[in-house]
């Protein structure tokens, strides 16, 4: 709904590929159930596309779908152009990283990797030269005669990572990839994945409930909700231009403001909100109908916090800080209105001295710029 | 006064107390008695009194000589009075009577050839029915066991003679198979190996069922998913897959079913061929109808031992199974 600037600020340049996986009108239902309702998408090649949502918005049942261990109650998949239905698991052109990673813990790490290879009956030094290589890429070279409960949960990611990859795929599903590595390794983990995709040059969907993961990882970004596809875009485009309340609400953290459109001009529109004593000014036009319902949301790191009431008349409102919470890098602040509505601010702490920065129960200015504001009909 | 207790008589105790406190009981208890070793401690006085003793004698009776008295025995050591000494009579003749006489070898034989038979139909027919019900919804799974642990219900006795009534000659098969015509005359069903093979399988197969079971039913069904991905067949991945995963629980089976079928009395007796003993029928008829004790334990022991080798094998493969895994 809110115009986009024509130059979209994309994080990083996603190659013009071509459209590798078409999703048509895809319905999954079990029972009663609606776990995929009509989602239709195209995947294009090369890029890391990631599917997001909260648990039970279908993310990992389209994803299965993908791999074939679900049949689509209604819709078509392509890959590749070639149409999916009928084919099963064993004979598409696509490898699965499971979330639980589903090493064979009968077999050595080695003895995993080859496994796909043999299906594929390739000679024996052909498979050992494969297994050797892939396993120097995800350095686990020396851990090849090790069983997987001999590893940690690191190694075991890379051991299904290298598993899936010695089968050079086109099309790489990875279902929470992330999920089982703590903080510090998963950081690092992402950056490798993305290196990695870069290089040999697969399509990566990737399933995930973390939004940093979708962020960091994904040159594209497919939010999921109630089985349906809510919006596609780029980890910019989903952050900053949300379409809907759900998005804007479930990525990131958000104030969120009910009002009355009372101008609606094509270069600028003002808004009444009951919960804010002056009215929101936004520059741009929206188009809808004077009177009707929207909802301003407006990121906590890009309303500013002053002392001294700001010059301006609009995107101003007085407060008096309740909360502070230290995150190190930047402080929370959450400032209560005179209507008791709590508005959350984040600052970054650029300094290192504390003594001059707002502090509880001070009275304080919250104000906006005219560009931040996100106005949402729905 | 005398026998009053003074503060000069108490005096020692007391300063003991003073020094060690009151006497704890439940400390000393705790220290020298703990739970796990009592709860040890009854399957070992358990064994001891219903394996080990009886085992024991029975080794006895085995290496001594047949005497036609009550008990039917010779005594395996007795006290000479006129000569003042104790008279120990080991006699082996029972062994090697097991050996030399071909009767004893060709049940062994015979016996362990009809358990392993037996053994691998349980499996053939246990292990597609233990995957069904592991793979089952929750709620038949547990229907399906119920009609696997049913036939328990009823007595062992009578479940087998229920199979005599249905395989002789004017029996529930052979009068269906003539009434619709398909047969002439009836077939010889009873007092063969085949009814033997039947009553085994059919006592037996719950205890293939049910180890199988519990380690398929384990299993993660995303590993086969895993399979498929890789380009793997069904059949593949069940032959590299769940079969190898499934080893400890088809090895346990197994063994559940070979050790007692070999032994087994009632099957062969009441369905079996009268020609072809098996070894817990030659057993029984050496000790009540030849009243022969000694060469009746040789038996017993000589068979314990042949079930010894696997029960000793299948508790290493276990243990190092076990150690294998975290």
């Amino acid at each position: 709904m809110a115009d986009k600037p024509p130059e979209s600020t994309s994080q990083r340049a996603i190659e013009p590929g071509r459209e590798y996986v078409r999703i048509e009108n895809v319905s999954k239902r079990f029972g009663d159930f609606v776990a995929v309702d009509n989602v239709s998408l195209t995947i294009l090649k090369g890029e890391i596309f990631c599917l997001l949502g909260g648990s039970g918005c279908g993310k990992t049942t389209l994803l299965r779908m993908l791999a074939g261990f679900e049949t689509p109650t209604s819709g078509r998949i392509y890959i590749d152009g070639q149409d999916m239905s009928d084919t099963p698991p064993y004979a598409r052109p696509v490898n699965m990283m499971f979330q639980s990673y589903a090493l064979f813990p009968h077999m050595t790490v080695a003895k995993n990797v080859a496994f796909g290879l043999e299906q594929e009956r390739l000679s024996r030094p052909e498979i050992e030269r494969r297994v050797t290589e892939m396993l120097e890429i995800v350095r686990l070279g020396e851990l090849a005669q090790r069983k997987p409960h001999q590893l940690s949960g690191g190694q075991r990611q890379r051991v299904a990572l290298a598993r899936a990859l010695v089968k050079r795929p086109k099309l790489l599903l990875l279902d929470e990839p992330l999920g089982a590595l703590d903080k510090k390794l998963r950081e690092h983990t992402q950056f490798e994945l993305i290196n990695l995709q870069e290089r040999l040059g697969v399509t990566f969907i990737v399933v995930t409930h973390d939004q940093e993961e979708a962020m960091t990882l994904a040159s594209r970004i497919g939010v999921m909700d109630r089985g349906e596809i809510v919006q596609v875009g780029t980890p910019t485009d989903i952050y900053e231009y949300p379409t809907s309340k759900f998005v804007a609400d479930f990525i990131g953290s958000v104030n969120m403001f009910e009002g009355q459109l009372v101008e609606d001009e094509p270069d600028h529109v003002r808004i009444r909100c009951p919960e804010l004593a002056n009215t929101v000014y936004v520059d741009h036009g929206i188009s809808s109908a004077p009177g009707a319902t929207v909802w301003v949301a407006i990121r906590p790191e890009k309303i500013e916090l002053s002392r001294q009431r700001p010059p301006a008349t609009e995107n101003v409102q007085q407060g008096v800080v309740k909360e502070i919470a230290y995150m190190g890098d930047l402080s929370v602040y959450l400032v209560k209105l005179d209507n008791d509505r709590i508005v959350r601010v984040t600052l970054p702490n650029v300094e290192r001295h504390a003594d001059d920065r707002i502090s509880w129960d001070e009275t304080v200015w919250l104000s906006w710029h005219p560009t931040s504001p996100v106005v949402l009909a729905q | 006064m005398p026998g009053q207790l003074t503060p000069g008589r108490l005096g020692p105790l007391l300063s003991l107390l003073y020094r060690y406190g009151p006497p704890r009981w439940s400390h000393y208890v705790k220290t020298h008695w703990s739970g796990q070793r009592l709860v040890m401690a009854i399957p070992y006085l358990w064994l001891l009194l219903f394996f080990a003793v009886p085992f024991l004698i029975v080794l006895k009776i085995s290496f001594s000589e047949v005497r036609l008295a009550m008990p039917p025995y010779a005594p395996l050591w007795q006290w000479a009075e006129e000569a003042h000494r104790l008279v120990v009579s080991f006699n082996f003749s029972n062994y090697l009577f097991l050996l030399t006489d071909a009767l004893y070898v060709s049940t062994f034989l015979y016996s362990v050839k009809v358990a392993a038979i037996a053994t691998l139909f349980c499996l053939l027919l246990g292990y597609p029915m233990a995957y069904a019900i592991a793979r089952a919804t929750p709620t038949l799974r547990n229907l399906y066991l119920m009609l696997i642990i049913l036939p328990f219900w009823t007595s062992f006795l009578l479940r087998v003679y229920a199979w005599v009534g249905l395989l002789k000659a004017d029996g529930v098969i052979n009068n269906l198979l003539m009434g619709t015509g398909l047969l002439d005359a009836p077939l010889t069903l009873l007092y063969t190996d085949f009814a033997v093979y039947i009553g085994i399988v059919y006592s037996y197969l719950p205890f293939m069922i049910l180890p199988l079971y519990a380690n398929l039913e384990k299993h993660d069904p995303q590993l086969l998913e895993a399979a498929a991905d890789l380009g793997a067949h069904p059949l593949t991945s069940f032959l590299r897959i769940t079969w190898p995963l499934s080893r400890p629980g088809v090895i346990a089976g197994s063994l559940l079913v070979f050790i007692p079928a070999v032994g087994e009395f009632v099957i062969p007796s009441l369905l079996g061929r009268s020609d072809q003993l098996m070894i817990g029928r030659v057993l029984s008829d050496e000790f009540f109808a030849n009243r022969d004790w000694p060469v009746a334990s040789a038996v017993a022991i000589a068979m314990l031992l042949l079930l010894l080798v696997p029960i000793v094998l299948f508790q290493r493969f276990q243990s190092r199974e076990i150690g294998g895994r975290q």
